[in-house]
């Protein structure tokens, strides 16, 4: 899955600029689907049709990543820039940023300021190494987003990179697809929009598509840092299966759908509770009169930097139960 | 133009007491639409019937605006309240409001500068500090005028100001109701839905219940938005720039806008010469948030008119933005089949 991985987690896709990712991913699936569309949002939605019986599903992972939208560009060809979704400013000194033509930048802070504490993203801007407005304007305007500038790396069984928040979710759906062989249910894979500036992709297509079960997959913080907050999900222990962050409280039956599968064919799984933060199953919980849903988590360290780290065994053990629990019967 | 931009800001619309604006909209858009109607949430709907079948096209702007709930009246006749959305306590001290739909004038009330200990001046001041002086000497006289939950909203005239200005309360967004009123006068070759919503300062409610109802393809939302370009403010947090025109915008903290839909407000500004600015921020929200992700997904743009101190009873709009937004307003309704 590594090749996979490293090409998803390389195509420019902030939240409402998905249009690379989602041909991207478009490619990688449309020969595996009875059918694909994309709607008004922008959501890439991916139909695989049951053999009947079965319940319909819908799978989400977010294309987005997070990013840098241009604001304002001073008359010495520096751009200011808002927060698109979590970016920090620890993670952002400094850091290298790339547009969707190509240009690159790196984000510098007003030194004048007397301590690191102070740096708040208004004093921030990116240079991309423009002699003045003028230069500056003719490669970039206003409400033009950059996205985090890092190479891909593997080694320990380890994958780092920017945006594994959560083309690692989407590579395992892409994988899941591709690996099915038969399944009663009704399957949507929906690659969703704006995930990370409030899970609104995933709330216009849960409505859409009226599913009885949904289960999103996204990477999750872990605990297994020098001195990390308490937090009990490790890299390598397996994907961990959802009870509740501050945006949903896992279905019971679902939680146990994914347990019990994980159970039955010895693949190793971990149970998550965060805290903070939260996920298209959000959204998708809610939709109508609801929609018992339940979470797969990739566990990932350096969440919203652009060194995000996960374990290849985690993914592919993803990939493993999320097959097995689609190509079952799901009663409930 | 100014004359109804005038009648509108006159009007009383704290957001969930309406009343007031709701039915002078009612009056104003009546002439100009096929059918109005009032949903169960307050929001008004002007429909207009169109040539070309298939699409559904909303135009937005709210009628509500930020003002005051009483919600105690002390022994000595003075009012506590509540603020109704975000308003600055600190612009607050001595201005002047209208209470109740009868509008008994009021005046906020603080302790005097001479009485206020030098930590007391030093730290701005809170809502909970102040008070509503009606000119009441006891309780029972107090309320003989006014009863808690009785809304109240800055009291202040529109005047003409400086050269093609007007310094108002309420711009935000009678503006906009102002302009969509007056753009309702080009046609759309679609069904066209004109809604002034309820609820918009205190969490974008009416817009959500509308566009459930209304299920459109697109919506234009018309906002009165903060406009920050005055000394102390460096030019990177302007946000908007008056008397540049109508503010695009590409996003704001509550949506994302329809790349389309963006691009071809921007075509037919150029080709009408009209002025028009990319709103230089990120921040805010408007019923936009609510419209695009109503059902299974609405395609929304706003357009904006920069507006000076919104919030405040002396909020400075320049009548070319607004004429300039009807404009643009009127180009989009016109050539909408393109989308």
């Amino acid at each position: 899955m590594r090749e996979l991985l490293q090409k998803l987690a390389g195509v420019y896709g902030p939240s409402g600029n998905e249009e690379p990712i989602r041909d991207a991913i478009q490619k990688e699936i449309e020969d595996h689907v009875d059918e694909f569309y994309t709607d008004v949002m922008g959501n890439l939605i991916a139909v695989k049709k049951g053999k009947g019986g079965g319940k319909r599903v819908l799978l989400a992972a977010h294309m987005d990543q997070i990013g840098l939208m241009v604001t304002h560009i001073d008359d010495k060809g520096f751009l200011r820039f808002a927060a698109l979704g979590g970016i920090s400013v620890a993670n952002s000194i400094c850091r290298r940023v790339i547009f969707r033509n190509g240009i690159t930048g790196v984000i510098g802070y007003e030194t004048e300021v007397e301590s690191w504490k102070d740096i708040t993203l208004a004093k921030m801007y990116i240079d991309i190494g423009a002699s003045g407005k003028e230069e500056a304007e003719s490669q970039i305007k206003i409400g033009d987003v950059a996205v985090y500038h890092s190479p891909f790396s593997a080694n320990n069984d380890k994958y780092m990179g920017g945006a594994m928040d959560d083309r690692a979710g989407c590579a395992l759906l892409v994988e899941t697809i591709k690996s099915l062989e038969s399944t009663p249910n009704d399957l949507y894979f929906v690659f969703t929009t704006q995930e990370e500036v409030g899970l609104r992709g995933a709330k216009t297509s849960a409505y859409a598509l009226e599913p009885d079960l949904g289960i999103s997959v996204d990477v999750t913080i872990t605990g297994d840092t020098p001195k990390a907050k308490p937090m009990a999900v490790s890299l390598g222990e397996g994907p961990a299966i959802k009870i509740k962050d501050a945006s949903i409280l896992a279905h019971p039956k679902v939680k146990e759908l994914m347990v019990g599968t994980a159970k039955k064919h010895g693949i190793p799984y971990q149970l998550e509770i965060l805290e903070f933060g939260g996920t298209d199953s959000g959204a998708i919980h809610l939709s109508r009169g609801g929609v018992p849903s339940g979470v797969l988590s990739i566990p990932c360290r350096y969440v919203h930097s652009d060194s995000e780290t996960i374990d290849a065994n985690d993914l592919k053990n993803g990939v493993k139960l999320l097959v097995k629990i689609l190509e079952g019967e799901i009663n409930f | 133009m100014s004359d109804l931009l005038k009648r509108l800001v006159s009007a009383k619309g704290a957001s969930g007491n309406e009343d007031e604006v709701r039915q002078l909209i009612i009056e104003e858009i009546t002439p100009l639409t096929h059918q109005v109607t009032v949903d169960r949430m307050g929001n008004v709907i002007g429909y207009k019937r169109g040539s070309v079948p298939g699409k559904k096209v909303m135009l937005c702007a709210h009628m509500d605006e930020v003002g005051f709930i009483i919600t105690r009246i002390e022994e000595n006749g003075m009012l506590k309240f509540g603020t109704i959305g975000s308003i600055d306590a600190r612009i607050l001290p001595s201005k002047r409001i209208r209470i109740g739909n009868e509008g008994i004038p009021g005046v906020f009330g603080i302790k005097a500068i001479h009485l206020q200990e030098p930590a007391e001046r030093e730290t701005a001041v809170k809502a909970k500090q102040l008070y509503i002086d009606i000119g009441a000497k006891t309780r029972e006289e107090a309320e003989r005028k006014v009863k808690p939950g009785d809304y109240a909203v800055f009291d202040s005239e529109m005047v003409y100001f400086g050269e093609g200005k007007v310094k108002s309360r309420a711009l935000d967004d009678r503006a906009g109701c102002a302009a969509l009123i007056e753009a309702l006068k080009a046609d759309c070759p679609f069904d066209l839905y004109a809604c002034f919503t309820v609820q918009e300062e205190v969490g974008i409610r009416g817009a959500k219940v509308a566009a459930y109802n209304i299920k459109p393809d697109m919506a234009l939302i018309i906002e009165g938005t903060t406009c920050s370009d005055v000394p102390g403010i460096e030019p990177q947090n302007f946000s908007t720039r008056m008397g540049m025109g109508p503010a695009i915008s590409i996003a704001d903290l509550s949506s994302y806008s329809n790349k389309k839909m963006v691009a071809y407000l921007i075509e037919r500004a150029e080709k009408a010469s009209i002025p028009y600015q990319i709103k230089e921020s990120l921040t805010g929200g408007n019923d936009a948030g609510e419209i695009q992700r109503s059902r299974g997904g609405v395609m929304t743009s706003v357009v904006s008119i920069p507006c000076r101190y919104i919030h405040s009873p002396s909020s400075v709009m320049d009548l070319e933005d607004f004429n300039n937004t009807i404009r643009l307003v009127q180009e989009f309704l016109k050539g909408c089949e393109a989308l």
